[in-house]
């Protein structure tokens, strides 16, 4: 075995990373099945017992999601309807125990192209918090993740919260997720998109992103900018197009071909944004 | 900050504990390893299967994913802390009335699910109950007696008492091992092992096909002071192993040749720490890697490398039923269908890993293992160890779901060497990983079917042609050969028939014995050609069947006279009302619906109960001991299907005693006889009728010795045998009767072998003494412009005879639609990419929709009671059924399985009808 460490402190933990590389587990949810049958040899720092880490805070400017958060908290946090994407796709993350463990924070830092979490994160135009012992660097979400299994992390830094800017007017949020059994399920194509609404019930903004369908979700501009000005209902989901789906590059695997995901990614973003028109 | 001594302390069921375990340890390793807690079970280590759930501050967490450094000061409570003061809490009970644990395995993952919800919402809906235990996975149950379970328990339901005399046979009687179950105390092949057993790691080749060159083992051994020993093929005294006795081709560990991905190459032996950390890369294994033979077309070419030198054209075995003229019937049929169909590998997917331990007593070995067939493990395990088989003890665990795949060896042969040599206790546990890799799957087939019929629909001719995957070593495949051309013409009357079928090696996973041994393959065949023909001659598709169906008196292709019990046709009535409303609402739905379209399919199958046209007799004994208790020596494996209840009810009713005076051994191979093997459907059939003649010959000499005559009833209590019959009360002095050497002052034995002849070259004789039958529909619902399937409803009708446990004959049921479903439209298993529980999928408790059993009891007068078996049958005619449905809901015939979603809606498209 390894060495293994839980500080209950930031500063500590900030010094043991700058002191050497270590493993850092929260959940563990994708720590232990990379080591089915395999030593766990590595030096770990768990970071469950640092206070700054956990807890959901609403600020003047934006929201806070500190990196210890669990799925479960979130699902029953009271959060306006900008966050119903999120909490759709964390009901969707494994079962309940893989909720009650696992953390909004760890799913952007494994970086798998079907993480549940990174579609509604963009949706959202999260940011991610950085901390060193050099200081605090914050990151749009986008350019944190760079590629499958990727991140922008140094190795002496620690994400210590997701912060989610607070938009100007009505927000809300929509997620769906396509795979091949109820429960237990990695995406075929997931879809999450939050559009805000001016007084005249036309969209003033939207941001949409799609998972599964590409090494990192990808946020599709020119589908965001064919909402803005569209009046919502149940008809929304009408203006989407193939050409939209440019920013993905699906592939053939196990749970589908990449054909069958360009093709189901139109019909799940169709739903998707009727239903967001809908509840608008 | 180094925690390596560090002490962490937590509360466990209630009681504070300090741990030692490094705080990186997984919970479920200190629980079980460090506290001896093994009721929280291990699945697979990756959070996808749930059975090692326990509660967290109340919450419920996957074990195998919690740090012990986490739960510091916190509460957990498992399995073994469910109960109030010794007694089963309202959960367990409401479980054990409901039966919602079969092999158990999940059992204690669902009931913390369950526990956690219901701290929650103490009487939640059937949603919240899906959602709450959407974690864990079962394989047996199919889901909805958890359901059921789950939603009473709020009602403080009682236990259900054992049947009294005269009455078990036939009732819902409680499941024997039940509690067990439930308590976390029952013991699984990885809940045995010693405390000094040394552990052993195979290390398996990652090729499909290499030669290989082992290097000097000697710097290992050197530089690994844990080690042991590293077995290759030299310490295996008789290194080849098989099912049939003339075709022993598989090798313990490889012989310079891999076949498969995963074949055994060696095996570390050394304490557990060692054994685990050394990798493969760094062992001098040298492989000289060939381009594997994959698929049966590249098998079957002429110039393809052979797998064995010794089976030319890569062809293991043919078996073949040719019975009247096809081809002038052909001429004179009115339609005519034909198709070819594919499905894939299928992985068995127990929950429970191959797990189990070997020491060495004198010059006898004593195998404690998880396993369907305890006497064959105990001649093969004789066999490649050059020892005589009384050598040999097999010691039976509870078996946590075996469905074919646990006839085959695994550990045991591994273990025993090591033991043997070592004389050392030696255990292996395989990883989830190496369990699907290693172990045997469902046969891939295609199947080309032609099948003709007059106007009136009735078949005229029948061709079937199935060629079967069967990957890299015989194993069952000659047995799946063989009992495909037997049943592919369907559970239809057919005067003309000719069937082969062909089992082809590959250098792909050995594909083995799997609930059906290839009869669902053909089933999807066979009644595909039953629409098409229903299709074409515009025939209601349950008519046409029924039409065709066989009835007592038919004879049957292989050119058997149906004698008794063929209740086909009672369950095609049965299901008539289900399938006119199900048509209605599906055509009622279709009119509203844009988007998702709604399809009714029906099923049939026939399955022959036992072995293939061979011997399988089953012995069974019962006895009163001297002090005045009785004891039943059961030798059938429980693998969850429930034998350890229902032999008991046969044999209790048969000796005429209530089933809970009853002391029970069940398969250990020193103590009981040979019940033969926990498949093809056999136990209730033939192990069921040997412990009705053992009950009946006990029976028989208790009245002896009573010098009673029937009509008599038997009193067994207080130490004290007593007769009463129609003259007199007798008493029995026990103490006056000689005991044999194991104490017993009675016995009975009984012994049953079904009837049957061997077959000729036509596939002409008697395969099977009896049949089991059953017709099933499935509704579905098509989302058309996702290509998603979801099943709405199944009704099951089945002929068994005489269901000796309504209840578990529901369960049965029920779990072999489970896996038909996953076979349908989920499960495909790639070698290399799907090699654990989340990128292989089989159905989740959202899955499995309400099921309707609907149980015919044809009674077979060889049977116990009239029985004969179920387990198999209830999986066959699911994907059919579920394929017909999809059919009738978009126009899809479709030819591959499963139907996974992009390849529906490709169907779809091409088909033109995208949305």
């Amino acid at each position: 075995m390894g060495f293994y460490f839980r500080p209950a402190r930031l500063d500590v933990a900030l010094d043991a990373l700058r002191e050497r590389a270590l493993t850092i587990v929260a959940g563990g949810t994708d720590f232990y099945p990379a080591h089915v049958g395999r030593p766990l040899c590595e030096d770990i720092m768990d970071i469950t017992a640092v206070p700054e880490l956990r807890g959901i805070e609403e600020r003047a400017e934006h929201w806070r999601f500190g990196a210890a958060t669990t799925w479960s908290e979130l699902i029953h946090a009271s959060l306006p309807p900008l966050f119903d994407g999120l909490v759709l796709a964390a009901r969707e993350v494994g079962g309940h125990q893989i909720q009650n463990a696992g953390t909004l924070c760890g799913n952007v830092c494994n970086a798998s192209p079907a993480a549940d979490g990174v579609p509604a994160l963009l949706a959202l135009d999260a940011r991610v918090e950085l901390c060193s012992a050099r200081g605090v660097v914050i990151v749009p979400l986008e350019d944190f993740v760079l590629g499958s299994r990727s991140t922008r992390r140094a190795p002496d830094q620690l994400v210590t919260s997701l912060i989610v800017p607070k938009p100007a007017g009505r927000s809300l949020g929509h997620f769906l997720k396509l795979g091949s059994r109820k429960y237990l399920v990695i995406s075929i194509v997931m879809a999450s998109a939050v559009i805000e609404v001016d007084a005249a019930n036309r969209v003033a903004s939207a941001r949409v992103a799609v998972g599964a369908c590409s090494p990192v979700a990808r946020r599709l501009p020119a589908l965001e900018a064919a909402l803005i000005g569209l009046e919502t209902g149940g008809n929304l989901g009408s203006v989407v197009a193939a050409e939209h789906l440019s920013p993905l590059a699906p592939i053939d695997d196990v749970r589908g071909s990449a054909d069958y995901r360009r093709d189901v990614a139109l019909t799940v973003l169709r739903r998707l944004l009727d239903a967001i028109g809908t509840r608008a | 900050m180094n925690d390596l001594a560090a002490v962490t302390v937590f509360v466990l069921n209630g009681r504070e504990v300090a741990v030692t375990s490094p705080g990186i340890a997984r919970l479920a390793d200190v629980l079980r390893d460090e506290l001896a807690l093994t009721g929280t079970k291990i699945g697979c280590n990756a959070g996808d299967c749930g059975a090692c759930t326990v509660l967290l501050d109340g919450h419920q967490v996957c074990a195998c994913l919690t740090p012990v450094g986490q739960v510091a000061g916190r509460a957990v409570t498992t399995v073994e802390g469910l109960d109030r003061n010794g007694a089963l809490a309202p959960l367990q009970r409401s479980f054990h009335k409901h039966m919602g644990a079969q092999c158990g395995i999940c059992t204690p993952g669902m009931l913390m699910a369950a526990a956690d919800l219901l701290a929650r919402v103490p009487r939640p809906d059937e949603a919240q109950v899906l959602a709450a235990l959407g974690g864990v996975l079962c394989r047996c149950t199919g889901y909805r007696k958890i359901i059921d379970a789950v939603l009473d328990a709020a009602n403080d339901v009682a236990l259900v008492p054992m049947p009294a005399t005269g009455t078990a046979l036939g009732a819902r009687a409680p499941k024997w091992d039940g509690v067990a179950k439930l308590t976390g105390a029952e013991r699984f092949g990885a809940d045995v092992i010693p405390r000094d057993a040394l552990w052993l790691r195979v290390v398996r080749s990652p090729h499909a096909r290499a030669r290989f060159v082992l290097g000097d083992l000697e710097p290992v051994m050197r530089s690994h002071p844990g080690l042991a020993r590293i077995l290759t093929a030299r310490d295996v005294p008789s290194n080849g192993y098989g099912i049939y006795p003339d075709i022993k081709d598989q090798p313990v560990l490889a012989e310079s040749i891999v076949r498969y991905r995963g074949e055994a190459v060696i095996a570390l032996v050394g304490d557990r720490a060692t054994i685990e950390s050394i990798a493969d890369e760094t062992l001098p294994i040298r492989y000289e890697v060939e381009a594997p033979v994959t698929g049966i077309d590249a098998a079957m070419r002429a110039d393809a490398p052979l797998v064995h030198a010794d089976r030319p054209g890569n062809l293991l075995i043919e078996g073949r039923v040719r019975h009247g003229d096809p081809q002038v019937a052909f001429a004179g049929c009115a339609a005519i269908a034909e198709g070819t169909f594919e499905t894939s590998l299928v992985e068995h997917a127990y929950l429970e890993p191959e797990a189990g331990y070997a020491r060495r007593i004198g010059d006898r070995i004593e195998i404690h293992v998880t396993t369907q067939t305890p006497y064959m493990d105990r001649d093969e395990v004789a066999l490649v160890m050059g020892l005589t088989p009384t050598q040999v003890r097999i010691v039976p665990t509870a078996c946590g779901g075996g469905f074919g795949g646990k006839l085959d060896l695994s550990v045991q042969p591994l273990v025993a060497v090591a033991a043997w040599l070592i004389d050392r206790p030696v255990a292996c546990i395989y990883t989830r990983p190496e369990s699907m890799m290693a172990t045997t799957k469902r046969h891939p087939a295609r199947i080309h079917a032609r099948f003709g019929a007059d106007a009136q629909g009735l078949l005229q001719a029948v061709e079937v042609d199935a060629l079967v995957n069967t990957g890299a070593y015989a194993s069952w495949g000659p047995t799946v050969a063989n009992r495909v051309p037997v049943h592919a013409m369907g559970p239809y009357f057919v005067a003309h028939v000719h069937t082969r079928g062909r089992a082809i090696l590959t250098n792909e996973p050995v594909a083995g014995a799997f609930r059906g041994f290839g009869v669902p393959q053909a089933a999807i065949a066979h009644e595909t050609m039953m629409d098409d023909l229903a299709e074409r001659l515009h025939i209601d598709r349950l008519e046409i069947r029924r039409r065709n169906a066989l009835r007592v008196g038919h004879v049957t292709a292989t050119g058997q006279k149906l004698e008794a019990s063929c209740g086909l046709v009672a369950c095609l009535d049965a299901l008539a009302p289900h399938w006119t409303q199900a048509m209605r609402a599906a055509g009622h739905h279709n009119v509203a619906q844009a988007h998702t379209r709604r399809g009714v399919g029906i099923g049939c199958m026939w399955y022959g109960i036992g072995n293939t046209a061979m011997s399988n007799p089953s012995s069974m004994r019962v006895a009163v001991m001297r002090d005045g208790t009785i004891t039943f020596y059961n030798g059938c494996a429980d693998i969850g299907q429930g034998t350890s209840t229902t032999m008991l009810q046969v044999v209790a009713d048969a000796v005429g005693l209530p089933m809970a005076i009853f002391r029970t051994v069940t398969s250990d191979t020193d103590l009981t006889l040979d019940a033969g093997k926990s498949s093809a459907s056999r136990q209730a059939f033939v192990s069921g009728k040997a412990a009705e003649l053992a009950g009946r010959a006990l029976r028989a000499n208790v009245l002896a010795a009573a010098g009673a005559t029937e009509p008599a009833t038997i009193d067994l209590s207080n130490g004290r045998l007593t007769v009463r019959d129609a003259r007199d009360r007798h008493v029995v002095d026990l103490s006056l009767l000689a005991p044999d050497a194991q104490g017993h002052v009675l016995v009975g034995t009984g012994r049953f072998d079904p009837p049957t002849t061997p077959l000729d070259a036509d596939g002409q004789g008697i395969p099977y003494a009896t049949y089991g039958f059953a017709a099933q529909l499935a509704e579905v619902e098509v989302d058309i412009e996702l290509g998603t399937t979801r099943v709405l409803r199944v009704v099951a009708a089945h002929d068994v005879g005489r269901a000796l446990n309504p209840q578990q004959v529901e369960g049965q049921i029920h779990g072999g639609i489970a896996q038909g479903l996953g076979l349908a439209l989920m499960e495909e298993y790639i070698a290399g990419r799907t090699e654990n529980l989340h990128d292989y999928l089989i159905p989740s408790i959202g899955d499995v929709p309400p099921i309707e059993t609907i149980l015919i009891e044809d009674r077979e007068p060889l049977g116990p009671g009239g029985a004969k078996g179920v387990g198999e049958p209830a999986l066959i005619p699911t994907p059919p059924a579920i394929l017909g449905a999809i059919r009738h809901a978009t126009g899809i015939r479709s030819t591959f399985v499963p139907v996974l979603p992009h390849r529906l809606r490709a169907a779809l498209t091409k088909a033109g009808r995208p949305d």
